[in-house]
C-alpha cells in the first residue's frame, strides 16, 4: 500500500492526514513534498496525523526528522498526532520520542499550537 | 537438524527491498513468530536490503542482491549479500548520540541490531554479507 496525504486547516493549524507506509521511495517523497508545499505557502503550524500510517522504516523516520528540522528552521512548529504502537515504539527505540512533540488528540494538539 | 532453506537473487532496485521484506515476513510467520516479531524481522531484512541496494550495489543494474533464509525449530537466520565495495560496521556513527539525533539517515543498522538477536558482518570481496539471527522463544542462547 502506498502512502496518501491530504491537508486541511483547523484554527490556523495545517493538519496533514497521512495513511499507508512511509518508506524509502514513494512514501518518503509524498511526505517531503507535502510538508515542503505547506511551508512554501507560509504555514508555520503543521500537525502530522499518523493514525493511519501502518509502517515506517528508517528512511521514513529520517523524513519525519527532516520535516521537523526544516519547519523549525523556517520559524514554524511541527507536531505529531495519533501514533500507532509500532510507530511509537520506533520513536522510543531511536530516542526521537522526546524530540518530537507527540499529541494524542486533535483538539489538544491544536491548543498546544495556539498556547 | 531439521532446516529449511530458501534463497532469492534480486535486482538492485527498490522493488527488491519490498520483495525481501515480504518474503521475510512470510518465512517468519511460517516459523511461528508472533505478529510483532514478524514485523521486526521484516523491518530488519528491509533495512539490510536497502543497505545492499543503495550503499552496497548503488542501484547498479549489473549487480545482484542475494537474500537467503534458513529456518530451524530453534531460529530463523537471514543472510543479505551485495556485490559492492564493502562496509566497515565499526565505523558507523551512533544514531542515539545527541549530535546525530536529528540526522536524516544512519538508523538502518541500529534498527537491525535492535530487532534481531545476533547480527554479523562478513566481507566477501567484493561485497558484504550481513547475517541476522532471530531465536524462536524458548531457544534463546543460554536459555535452559
Amino acid at each position: 500500500m502506498s502512502m496518501k496525504a491530504s491537508s486541511r486547516k483547523v484554527d490556523g493549524v495545517a493538519i496533514v492526514d497521512l495513511s499507508g507506509r512511509i518508506t524509502l521511495g514513494e512514501g518518503s517523497v509524498v511526505l517531503r513534498d507535502t510538508v515542503k508545499e505547506l511551508s512554501s505557502k507560509g504555514e508555520k503550524k503543521i500537525l502530522l496525523n499518523l493514525g493511519d500510517v501502518t509502517y515506517i522504516d528508517s528512511s521514513g523516520i529520517g523524513e519525519l526528522v527532516s520535516a521537523f528540522t526544516s519547519v523549525r528552521n523556517a520559524g514554524g512548529e511541527l507536531k505529531l498526532l495519533n501514533l500507532t504502537k509500532k510507530v511509537h515504539d520506533l520513536l522510543q527505540i531511536t530516542k526521537l520520542y522526546t524530540v518530537f512533540d507527540v499529541q494524542e488528540d486533535e483538539a489538544s494538539a491544536i491548543q498546544a499550537f495556539n498556547r | 537438524m531439521n532446516a529449511t532453506r530458501i534463497s532469492y537473487t534480486l535486482d538492485s532496485t527498490l522493488a527488491s527491498v519490498n520483495k525481501a521484506e515480504q518474503a521475510a515476513t512470510e518465512v517468519a510467520t511460517k516459523s511461528g513468530f508472533d505478529e510483532d516479531e514478524c514485523g521486526r524481522i521484516g523491518m530488519a531484512v528491509r533495512e539490510a536490503t536497502v543497505n545492499a541496494v543503495l550503499h552496497g550495489n548503488k542501484y547498479d543494474a549489473g549487480k545482484r542482491v542475494t537474500v537467503s533464509f534458513e529456518t530451524t525449530p530453534e531460529a530463523m537466520t537471514v543472510s543479505v549479500r551485495d556485490e559492492g565495495m564493502g562496509l566497515d560496521p565499526t565505523g558507523l556513527p551512533n544514531p542515539l548520540a545527541p549530535e546525530n539525533l536529528l540526522k536524516q539517515s544512519g538508523r538502518g543498522i541500529f534498527l537491525i541490531r535492535a530487532f534481531m538477536d545476533e547480527v554479523r558482518f562478513r566481507s566477501l570481496q567484493p561485497g558484504t554479507e550481513i547475517m541476522m539471527i532471530k531465536h524462536v522463544r524458548g531457544h534463546d542462547r543460554g536459555s535452559s
